[in-house]
C-alpha cells in the first residue's frame, strides 16, 4: 500500500512541471502582451504618453521583455520558494493575494455539487438496477442521457430564464451585499447557499448520469452471480441482498468517478461562473485571457488543474483503500 | 402437438436462422442495430441534420449576414395555413422607457408563404448557381421571422440552418483529426507494450486529468483576430482534437492489447506475415466498430466543447455562423427576457447531441456481433 501511495505521489511531481510548463507556453503564445495591450488602451483614450518609453518601462517593471524560459523559471522559483505566483497586471497586485477566496469558493460549490450529484446517482442508480426495464429505469436512463447531453451552461441559461420569467428570481454573485463582508456566521451561509444553490444543483446533475450508468451497469453485472444467488437462497430480504453483497463491489464508479468527474465539474463551474454571473474562478481567468494578464491567466489554469490532480489522487487512494485487487496489482 | 409438426417447426427455424450463420459482420451489426429502436431514429435524426447541413443555401431563406434595422429583435411569427401558407405581419410601437421598438404579431397583414421562391442567389455545391429556395415570403421584401430576429435583425432561423453546417462539420473534421492521433498512439502503444506504452500512458492519463476548458480557453484566446474566419475555424477544430484524442488512444490501446494474443494474430504471424500486414489485414477489421462507435460518441463532446468556447467569445466568431456563436447573443439574463427565442439555439444543440450519443450508444452495442 506504501509502495502505491508512493508511486502516485511521485506521479504528481512531473505532471505539476509539466502543466506548468504547457500553461507557460499557451499564455506566451499570444503575439502582443500585457505591456502592448495596456499602452495601445492608454493611446486608444487620447493620453499623450511616449509609447516605446511606457512600454520599455513596463517591460522592465514586469520581465516581461525577457526570453521565455527565463521568464518560465523566475515564475517557477518565485512559485516554489515563495509561493509568489507574480503580479496580476491589472489589478495592480501580487496573484497570491487576490485569487485564493475565488478558489476556495469554486473549491466549495465544485465540492457540494460533487456531493449532490453522488446523492442522486446512488439511490436512482440502484433503482434502475434492481428493477431493470421497469418505467422507472426508462425513465432515469432517458434522463441520464439528458444530462450528459445537455451542458451546463445552457441547462444554467434556460432555467434562468423561466426563473425570472415565472418567479421573477434573479440569481447573480455568491452573497447579498450586507452579507459580502459580514464575518462567517449561519445566517452567512444560509445565505450563499440561497445565492449558489442553482448553480450547484445544475453542475451536480450534469455529472449524474454518467455516474448512473456505471452504477446501473455495474450492479447489473453483479447481480446474477452465484453469491446473490447464495445470499437469496440463505433467505435474505432482497434489499438486505443488494445492499450487502453487490452494491460494495459496483461502488467503486464512485469513487474512482470522482477522477473523471471532478475535471468535468471544474470544467461546468468555470463556464457556469460567467453564465450566471458568480465570482469565481471562470470569471477571472476570462477576463484575464481577454487582457493577455498571463501571470494571472497561467497561475489560475495551474492551480485548477493541479487541484484536480490533487482529487483524483484523493480519489485513487480511497478506492485502493476500498478495493484491495488495485492496490496489489 | 404432433411430431411432424415439431420436426417441421424446426425445419422452419433453422430456415430463418440459417442467414445469421452466412451473413457478412457489416450484416450482423446492422440486425443488432436495427433492434435499438432509439438508437434507430436517432440514426435518422442525425441523417436528417447532416443533409441539413449540406443543402443549408437551399433550405435557409435568408442570408445569415443580412441586416434589417426595421425589425430589430422581431418576435417569431407563427406559420398559418388557410388554403395556403402565410405569416402574419408585424406592427410596432416605440417603448419610451426601453428606448427601442417592440413588435406585436398582427394578425390583419398576411404575407404569403411559398415554396420554392425567388431569393438571394447562391450556388449549389459552390457549382451550380441558383436563387431558388425551399420556402420564403413569396415577396421577398417582405418580413418573414419564423424564428424570430436577433439585435441586428437577422433571421434567426436562416442563421441557425446555417449554424449547423459550422457545428456539424466541426465535430467531424475535429474527430477525424484526433482519430489519427488517437490510432497511431493508442496503436504504438498497444502493439509495441514496454517503455513506449507506459509513456503514451501516462501522457493520456495527464492529458485526462487536466479540466479541459482552462487550457481551452488558453489556447483558443491565443488566436489572434488577425487571422480569417477559416483559420480561425481550422485551428478551433485542432485544438478541439489535440485533447480529445486520449478516449480514442485508450479505445484503440484496449482493442490491440486483447487482440494481440489471440490465436488468429499467432497464425498470421507464424505464417510469416509483416507487422504492418498483421495490424491492418488482421488486426484492424477485427476492432474496426468499436472504433466507429466510439468515434461516434466523441463528435457531441467536440460540439459541445465549440459551442462552449464559442458562447464565450473564445471560440469561432461573426461572420462565421455556429450555434455557440449564435448563443453568444443570450449570454446574459437581460437580453434573453427581451428576446426569448435567442434560446433556440439551445434545442438545436442538445436534439443533435442526444442524437449522437443514443445513436453512438446503440452503435457501441451492436459493434461485437459475434458476443452473446
Amino acid at each position: 500500500m506504501l509502495q502505491f501511495i508512493l508511486r502516485r505521489l511521485l506521479f504528481i511531481i512531473p505532471t505539476f512541471f509539466v502543466i506548468s510548463f504547457v500553461t507557460f507556453i499557451v499564455i506566451q503564445l499570444p503575439p502582443s502582451d500585457y505591456a502592448q495591450t495596456y499602452v495601445s488602451g492608454l493611446l486608444a483614450q487620447g493620453d499623450n504618453i511616449d509609447a516605446q518609453a511606457t512600454l520599455k518601462n513596463l517591460r522592465d517593471l514586469y520581465g516581461i521583455g525577457e526570453p521565455a524560459y527565463v521568464q518560465y523559471g523566475k515564475w517557477m522559483w518565485g512559485i516554489l520558494t515563495r509561493g509568489d505566483f507574480g503580479m496580476a497586471f491589472e489589478y495592480q497586485q501580487p496573484v497570491s493575494f487576490i485569487i485564493w477566496e475565488r478558489i476556495e469558493f469554486t473549491i466549495v460549490i465544485t465540492l457540494a455539487s460533487l456531493l449532490v450529484s453522488w446523492l442522486i446517482a446512488f439511490p436512482v442508480g440502484i433503482y434502475s438496477a434492481v428493477r431493470q426495464y421497469s418505467l422507472g429505469d426508462y425513465l432515469s436512463t432517458f434522463l441520464a442521457f439528458i444530462g450528459i447531453s445537455v451542458p451546463s451552461f445552457l441547462m444554467a441559461l434556460v432555467i434562468m430564464y423561466i426563473l425570472f420569467k415565472y418567479f421573477n428570481i434573479t440569481l447573480g454573485g455568491l452573497f447579498s451585499s450586507q452579507m459580502e463582508k459580514a464575518p462567517w456566521s449561519l445566517a452567512k451561509v444560509v445565505d450563499f447557499l440561497q445565492h449558489t444553490w442553482l448553480a450547484i444543483l445544475i453542475l451536480g446533475v450534469s455529472s449524474t448520469g454518467g455516474l448512473i450508468r456505471t452504477l446501473r451497469a455495474n450492479l447489473l453485472d453483479e447481480m446474477h452471480k452465484p453469491y446473490v444467488i447464495t445470499a437469496r437462497a440463505k433467505g435474505l430480504p432482497e434489499w438486505k441482498v443488494v445492499i450487502k453483497y453487490p452494491l460494495r463491489l459496483a461502488l467503486n464508479p464512485f469513487i474512482s468517478g470522482v477522477g473523471f468527474t471532478l475535471p468535468l465539474l471544474v470544467n461546468g463551474s468555470i463556464i457556469i461562473s460567467v453564465v450566471m454571473s458568480l465570482p469565481l474562478v471562470g470569471v477571472m481567468l476570462l477576463r484575464s485571457l481577454q487582457s493577455q494578464d498571463m501571470y494571472l491567466a497561467g497561475s489560475l489554469i495551474l492551480i485548477t488543474s493541479l487541484l484536480t490532480i490533487i482529487g483524483v489522487f484523493l480519489s485513487d487512494m480511497l478506492l485502493a483503500w476500498v478495493d484491495p485487487r488495485i492496490r496489489y496489482q | 402437438m404432433n411430431t411432424a409438426g415439431i420436426i417441421h417447426q424446426t425445419a422452419a427455424r433453422t430456415d430463418t436462422e440459417a442467414p445469421i450463420f452466412v451473413a457478412p459482420e457489416w450484416k450482423l451489426v446492422w440486425w443488432k442495430f436495427r433492434k435499438h429502436k432509439v438508437a434507430l431514429i436517432s440514426g435518422i435524426i442525425i441523417v436528417f441534420i447532416y443533409l441539413v447541413a449540406a443543402l443549408v443555401e437551399f433550405l435557409a431563406p435568408f442570408s445569415p449576414t443580412a441586416t434589417n434595422s426595421k425589425y430589430l429583435y422581431a418576435p417569431p411569427q407563427p406559420l398559418q395555413f388557410d388554403g395556403g401558407l402565410f405569416v402574419s405581419g408585424y406592427t410596432s410601437t416605440v417603448d419610451k422607457a426601453a428606448l427601442r421598438r417592440i413588435f406585436v404579431v398582427d394578425p390583419t397583414q398576411k404575407i404569403q408563404v411559398g415554396f420554392f421562391v425567388k431569393g438571394i442567389p447562391y450556388k449549389w455545391f459552390g457549382v451550380l448557381p441558383s436563387d431558388r429556395h425551399l420556402f420564403g415570403p413569396v415577396d421577398p421584401t417582405q418580413p418573414m421571422y419564423l424564428l424570430g430576429a436577433d439585435r441586428l435583425g437577422r433571421d434567426l432561423l436562416s442563421r441557425l440552418i446555417y449554424g449547423t453546417r459550422i457545428s456539424m462539420s466541426i465535430g467531424l473534421i475535429g474527430v477525424f483529426f484526433s482519430l489519427l492521433l488517437g490510432i497511431v498512439l493508442g496503436g504504438i502503444s498497444g502493439f509495441y507494450g514496454g517503455m513506449v506504452d507506459t509513456l503514451i500512458q501516462r501522457t493520456i492519463e495527464l492529458v485526462r486529468s487536466i479540466p479541459q476548458i482552462p487550457l481551452w480557453m488558453g489556447l483558443s484566446a491565443a488566436l489572434t483576430f488577425s487571422i480569417s474566419p477559416v483559420q480561425t475555424y481550422f485551428a478551433i477544430t485542432v485544438i478541439l482534437s489535440l485533447l480529445a484524442w486520449p478516449d480514442l488512444a485508450r479505445a484503440v490501446r484496449g482493442r490491440f492489447l486483447s487482440l494481440r494474443t489471440e490465436d488468429f494474430v499467432m497464425a498470421a504471424r507464424l505464417d510469416g506475415a509483416s507487422q504492418w500486414r498483421i495490424i491492418f489485414r488482421h488486426m484492424l477489421p477485427a476492432f474496426y466498430s468499436h472504433i466507429i462507435a466510439t468515434l461516434t460518441l466523441t463528435i457531441p463532446s467536440m460540439i459541445l466543447a465549440e459551442t462552449a468556447l464559442s458562447f464565450l467569445g473564445l471560440g469561432l466568431r461573426e461572420p462565421v455562423v455556429s450555434w455557440g456563436v449564435l448563443l453568444q447573443d443570450a449570454q446574459d439574463i437581460r437580453s434573453i427576457a427581451t428576446a426569448p427565442w435567442l434560446l433556440i439555439p439551445t434545442l438545436a444543440v442538445v436534439i443533435a447531441v442526444l442524437a449522437l450519443n443514443f445513436f453512438g450508444d446503440g452503435l457501441r452495442d451492436a459493434a461485437d456481433p459475434y458476443a452473446r
